[in-house]
């Protein structure tokens, strides 16, 4: 074990693939200079600007270019920025990437991993704070990645790159910093669709993703200190999404609220309340609740930006409510 | 070659009459000579990407005529098992990455496959065609400028045809055209009669000299006339009356013919290579029309490994 932030455990991850497999890259723009958040720091370094390359300000072929990459038996990592800069490559993940495997019938595989950083991270206003991780979940073809921690950012990292699907891995701008232990194995790898029980409890479920999975857990401790024991799963990824845990941990406690800093409506939060709707809703004890951003873009002044967050509190009293 | 991909759509055009092939298909009638002048001076190994009218393409770089009807049928035996149709049809056994429905957006998948032949240091190259409506697409600056600054090993080809789907692409592209705006990005240009097999072929043997010789990227702009409307169903009302019939004397095919008898070559000679053409084309339709459908389970099958629609699709 070591103590590394969740962007440094990030850049391990990549080092340790990097190492290991020839054929592994990256490419973004100004990697050269540890990327923008320094995600990348050392790394080209390391192996070179042939392996860790910059990328000119061009989305749509930073991501089409790692796709005929990907099918020409290289594995790329490509960073995007801000997960609303790939918004510029959609075409290349959603028609190219997702697609190129079934439309062949099986002659390509795009083992492709494209870095989205996502989030409100403070006044970063409505271009940069996005949180879109929805839109792939909807894309068949497509893995979708939202690590919480640390070490979950280096093994599924890791994960991501051996895998041979697509997978859309957005990190939360507002964790970079985040500090805990992570594993030094280097065949450390988390699965995507197995959730994580992040505290136990028996009176609600509260499930989360991303940075929000600290903001549930946040108010789960407060919960507790009324009497509320509240059990709060990060589901790590949402595509595949760990429905059984999810399923087991509301049969149990009859209560589900789903929180994410999306949007609401259609968020992902929507999937999981109807499934749970669907499969338990004779059985619960209330109807289940969801938590997301209002419909309004991010603003950059502050309480503007703030008004769009879902707070420790909010969820407080949402699950307060429930138990009424 | 030539007379093959031509036999090939002109009985897929047929199977569209019979209501057999299903989807659209983008007939590159009249444009034979330009995959045909490139892809020979290609090998298997090298890589090929594609446009959505890219049947002579794919029949150029090798695959078999067989399972391209098969294909343009949706029928088990097809080189994507029926799943992708004439517009996504792919033969990676032959270097073949993939027709696209998405005009231009091969253009930077090819620099990537490039990216990869450059990073792997084989000793390989790729084509990529489009078409002159591509052109006003930001894949085409971005895939061209991407080639041109990592040095990579692809020729670009611009096929035009002189229309952008059903429209005049002069009418909405500003500038001195493909080649000006590839040498603009630096990427050297070669403009060719796209009808000329032989002049194709020389320009390809030139450029491609080029870019196996390590100088990076190549720029071919062939001007050709898409004898067929947009897509098989397109009887093209927009073209100006007598367009087509000036063209004529213009056909690729006809000019090739014509070549060959001035060189000594006997018509009988020429004609037996039509007639090849077609018979082999005529046993691939029937081929195709006796094979089946692929099973309904097929939709599950290689969509993804993890989080698979075989294991739960909701």
């Amino acid at each position: 074990m070591a103590r590394l932030s969740y962007l440094d455990a990030g850049r391990a991850a990549l080092a340790e693939e990097l190492a290991r497999d020839p054929l592994v890259w990256a490419i973004g723009e100004d990697l050269g200079r540890g990327g923008v958040f320094g995600q990348y720091r050392g790394l080209t370094e390391t192996f070179g600007p042939d392996r860790v390359s910059d990328a000119p300000i061009s989305e749509a072929a930073i991501l089409g270019a790692a796709v005929g990459a990907a099918m020409t038996g290289t594995r790329p990592v490509v960073e995007m920025r801000f997960s609303d800069f790939a918004l510029c490559a959609v075409d290349e993940l959603v028609n190219q990437a997702a697609k190129a495997r079934f439309m062949f019938g099986g002659q390509a595989r795009v083992p492709l991993v494209v870095r989205e950083p996502i989030g409100m991270w403070r006044s970063s206003a409505a271009q940069h704070s996005q949180s879109l991780e929805s839109w792939y979940a909807h894309i068949p073809g497509l893995v979708v990645a939202c690590p919480a921690t640390p070490a979950d950012n280096k093994g599924m990292l890791k994960a991501a790159i051996r895998c041979d699907d697509p997978v859309v891995y957005m990190e939360h701008k507002n964790l970079w910093g985040l500090e805990d232990e992570v594993p030094d194995d280097p065949d450390y790898l988390v699965p995507f669709g197995e959730a994580r029980i992040v505290r136990g409890g028996g009176d609600a479920t509260i499930v989360s993703w991303s940075a929000q999975v600290h903001v549930a857990a946040a108010a789960a401790e407060a919960l507790a200190g009324q009497g509320i024991e509240a059990e709060v799963i990060d589901l790590r990824s949402i595509w595949p999404w760990d429905k059984e845990r999810v399923l087991a941990s509301v049969a149990r406690t009859g209560r589900l609220l789903v929180t994410h800093e999306a949007v609401a409506v259609a968020g992902f939060g929507a999937e999981i309340a109807a499934t749970v709707a669907e499969r338990l809703g004779r059985d619960l004890k209330t109807p289940v609740r969801r938590l997301g951003a209002p419909r309004a873009p991010v603003g950059y002044a502050p309480p503007v930006e703030d008004a769009v967050r879902v707070s420790r509190d909010a969820i407080v009293a949402a699950v307060t409510e429930m138990m009424r | 070659m030539m007379h093959r991909i031509r036999a090939l759509e002109e009985v897929a055009l047929r199977g569209l009459a019979d209501k057999v092939v299903l989807g659209a298909i983008h007939p590159s009638i009249g444009q034979e000579a330009v995959p045909v002048g490139v892809m020979g001076h290609m090998s298997a190994d090298d890589l090929l990407l594609s446009t959505h009218r890219g049947h002579g393409h794919t029949l150029a770089k090798g695959a078999s005529a067989t399972a391209m009807m098969h294909e343009l049928l949706g029928r088990v035996g097809g080189n994507c098992g029926g799943k992708g149709g004439s517009m996504h049809i792919a033969d990676f056994e032959v270097g073949m990455l993939g027709a696209n429905g998405v005009v231009g957006a091969n253009i930077v998948i090819a620099a990537g496959a490039a990216h990869a032949i450059k990073l792997r240091r084989e000793n390989r190259m790729v084509a990529c065609f489009f078409g002159d409506g591509a052109i006003n697409r930001g894949p085409f600056l971005e895939g061209l400028n991407w080639a041109a600054v990592f040095r990579l090993p692809v020729l670009f080809v611009c096929e035009d045809n002189g229309y952008s789907a059903t429209t005049r692409t002069a009418t909405m592209t500003a500038g001195a055209g493909p080649a000006a705006r590839a040498r603009a990005i630096g990427v050297p240009a070669v403009e060719v009669d796209g009808n000329d097999v032989l002049a194709v072929d020389a320009a390809a043997a030139e450029l491609i000299g080029a870019i196996r010789a390590g100088d990076g990227p190549r720029f071919l702009h062939a001007r050709t006339y898409r004898i067929t409307g947009h897509t098989g169903a397109d009887p093209a009302t927009y073209r100006p009356a007598g367009e087509v019939e000036a063209q004529a004397h213009n056909d690729p095919i006809g000019r090739a013919r014509d070549t060959l008898l001035a060189a000594g070559v006997a018509a009988a000679e020429v004609d037996a290579v039509r007639a090849a053409a077609l018979a082999e084309m005529e046993a691939a339709y029937g081929s195709a029309r006796a094979a089946p459908y692929p099973p309904a389970d097929q939709a599950f099958v290689d969509v993804q490994d993890i989080g698979s629609p075989a294991v739960e699709a909701y």
